[in-house]
């Protein structure tokens, strides 16, 4: 900032805060209030579970208004410390922050009623639940925040606490994944935080909407292409794109199976959606430089991913293929660029987050069922459970990306961008790699369901409340698939916010910018 | 001026990390990871501006123009809490998957993903 003449301080500080402007901060501080008030009632190990399945609920009915408020009256910003921006941090909420922070609230609202029966007494008492609501309080200030050093931040808030529930158990398997993601992750967010230096030293700024604005009128001299690759290059470590994927099938089949759901279903995203924030709203003009490069590296995401997925027999291993798959999807939307291939891509992300978390589930009660996550083993399961079964086929249906499931209209919507911006190999990858994860759905529902069992195995019970959060989150994949029209207008409405972010200035910055 | 040898070092800090950290054994690929924390925390100190006496404090209307900027030291100390934690989390880690796994040397730590997987049934 150029020295200002006089320091007029009515100018600096805000007045009040809008009592409304409350419920932008209220998902992070409840998060991380209700994870220390679990971790301090330690010993009464019974009331974690009804305790942290109320906090997530209210979570996603905070997370739902806010997405009202910002979907009807555009992005909302609290400033902390009274300090107004660019001095004070702010959190600032649009529609794609809202709505993917409502989409994680659903997925580990599901998580934590699945852990009931998946996660027992003793991993609870390493403290299942109070890592969870940290994750949520990580993952929740990620989407939401203003500020890119706040974003690194939130990185590593929903680093460590997935690292505390990575090693929950300390399995050899376990600690060899959790080794591998450990330090690749932390290698990612050390690069992370590079770029976050250069960023400073370029623009003076750390605020989000105060980039944006100065971005617009910068000389084309700024080395804005070194800065926009080592963001792309961190976000990508972050989201398992494809030369630095192996991490993530290495460690994500490790963990009990909720954790690995929880996981998947939120992780990476945040990966993909920071580059989304930094890549499209911050850096534009680097980006339609870049697109090509991020069109190679989607592409081979996405083959990386079915394919892999075709080679293992292990049912969490092909999932973590499956998610890479989906991962390159949705950075192909960034490479096509325009608002209709990024509201692909946000649609798809909020697709991916439901339906593979919904997976991971499906796996751990199939191998309730019948002993083994080994795809060799696996036999039987359509006559012992006819109600698995059809979520089964629905849930692969799904990310294979068929129609009536919620996978279909994203993908149509991309491939339909891509060939209208005539990037046919794109939308070919597209279409093979759904093609791919059809091969492989297909074998699983072949061997693990219609094949007769091979050995007479006694199934368990399975757990009614993992059924019905399954069943859940499975209804809500077939519902966006139905009636897909509400969600794509709400994904819409996100990637113009992210394209034309004037009101998410002007709601950080009351006044115009000189 | 100072700046100049700072940065320099700052290269070979760099240069060592990344050296370590294509190490084959996890306790060098560690102290790369250290290292490369405090590389990047130098990279923001240097870029703040070195500068000596001129506290980046405002006493009549503007900043000295010599002043340090304040901003990247905040944006350290809040780097350096997180590194050294994260730091101390892998080194526990790291000797718990030496007393477990009983090696250090990452191309035998094959547990989570072995080297002789037999491939999926190809049908019935």
């Amino acid at each position: 900032m150029a020295a200002p003449a006089a320091l007029d301080l009515t100018r600096v500080f805000v007045a009040d805060p809008a009592p409304e402007a409350w419920l932008v901060i209220l998902p992070v501080v409840l998060c991380i209030t209700m994870g220390a008030a679990l971790a301090a009632i330690r010993k009464r190990i019974h009331l974690h579970a009804p305790l942290a399945i109320a906090t997530l609920a209210l979570l996603a009915i905070i997370d739902a208004a806010l997405l009202y408020r910002v979907s009807t009256d555009g992005p909302m910003t609290m400033v902390m410390g009274r300090w107004l921006p660019p001095f004070g941090i702010a959190f600032t909420v649009d529609v794609l922050g809202a709505l993917l922070a409502l989409t994680a609230a659903l997925v580990a609202l599901a998580g934590a009623i699945f852990a009931l029966s998946d996660i027992d007494t003793n991993r609870r008492r390493y403290g299942f639940y109070p890592f969870l609501l940290f994750l949520m309080a990580g993952v929740s200030g990620a989407f939401l925040t203003g500020d890119i050093f706040n974003l690194y931040v939130w990185f590593e808030v929903l680093l460590i606490s997935s690292f505390g529930l990575i090693v929950l158990g300390g399995e050899r398997e376990q600690i060899d994944g959790a080794m591998k993601y450990g330090l690749l992750n932390l290698v990612a967010t050390t690069l992370f935080l590079i770029a976050v230096g250069y960023l400073y030293a370029i623009f003076g700024t750390l605020n989000m909407a105060d980039i944006a604005s100065k971005v617009g009128h910068q000389s084309s001299t700024l080395p804005l292409m070194t800065l926009a690759v080592l963001f792309f290059a961190a976000f990508g470590m972050k989201a398992a794109a494809f030369p630095v994927n192996f991490w993530l099938p290495a460690s994500y089949h490790t963990p009990r199976i909720t954790v690995s759901a929880l996981f998947a279903g939120l992780l990476t995203k945040v990966g993909v959606y920071a580059m989304f924030r930094v890549l499209v709203m911050l850096m534009p003009g680097a980006l339609e430089t870049l697109a090509p490069l991020v069109g190679i590296v989607a592409i081979l995401t996405m083959l990386a991913g079915s394919v892999g997925a075709i080679a293992q027999s292990d049912l969490r291993r092909t999932l973590g293929y499956w998610v890479i798959a989906g991962i390159g999807v949705m950075l192909s939307g960034l490479a096509i660029g325009g608002i209709q291939a990024l509201a692909a891509s946000v649609f798809y992300m909020m697709h991916s987050m439901v339906v593979m978390t919904a997976l991971y589930f499906l796996v751990g009660l199939m191998a309730m069922r019948s002993g083994s996550f080994d795809l060799k083993s696996a036999g039987g399961l359509w006559k012992s459970s006819p109600l698995l079964s059809a979520i089964g086929l629905c849930l692969i249906l799904s990310v294979a990306g068929l129609p009536p499931f919620s996978g279909f209209w994203p993908k149509a919507m991309l491939v339909g961008a891509a060939l209208e911006k005539s990037h046919w190999w794109l939308a070919a990858a597209i279409l093979t790699s759904g093609f791919l994860i059809t091969f492989a759905g297909g074998r699983i529902f072949l061997l693990a369901f219609w094949r007769a069992a091979s050995v007479e195995i006694k199934p368990a019970r399975l757990p009614v409340m993992s059924v019905v959060a399954l069943a859940v989150l499975t209804t809500a994949s077939v519902a966006a698939g139905l009636w897909p029209e509400p969600l794509a207008v709400l994904a819409k409405s996100a990637a113009h916010g992210l394209y034309a972010p004037e009101t998410y200035i002007r709601s950080v910055f009351t006044e115009p910018r000189p | 001026m100072i700046e100049t040898p700072l940065i320099l070092l700052d290269g070979l800090f760099f240069a060592a990390s990344i050296y370590l950290m294509l190490s084959r054994h996890i306790i060098r690929i560690l102290i790369g990871v250290a290292l490369l924390g405090n590389a990047v925390n130098l990279l923001l100190f240097v870029a703040g501006r070195v500068t000596r006496e001129i506290p980046p404090v405002i006493t009549s209307d503007v900043l000295p123009a010599t002043a340090a900027n304040p901003l990247p030291q905040a944006l350290i100390l809040t780097a350096i809490v997180i590194s050294f934690s994260f730091f101390a989390f892998l080194m526990v880690l790291g000797y718990r998957a030496w007393q477990t796994l009983k090696t250090d040397d990452t191309t035998g730590m094959r547990f989570a993903e072995p080297a002789d997987e037999p491939a999926p049934p190809e049908g019935y």
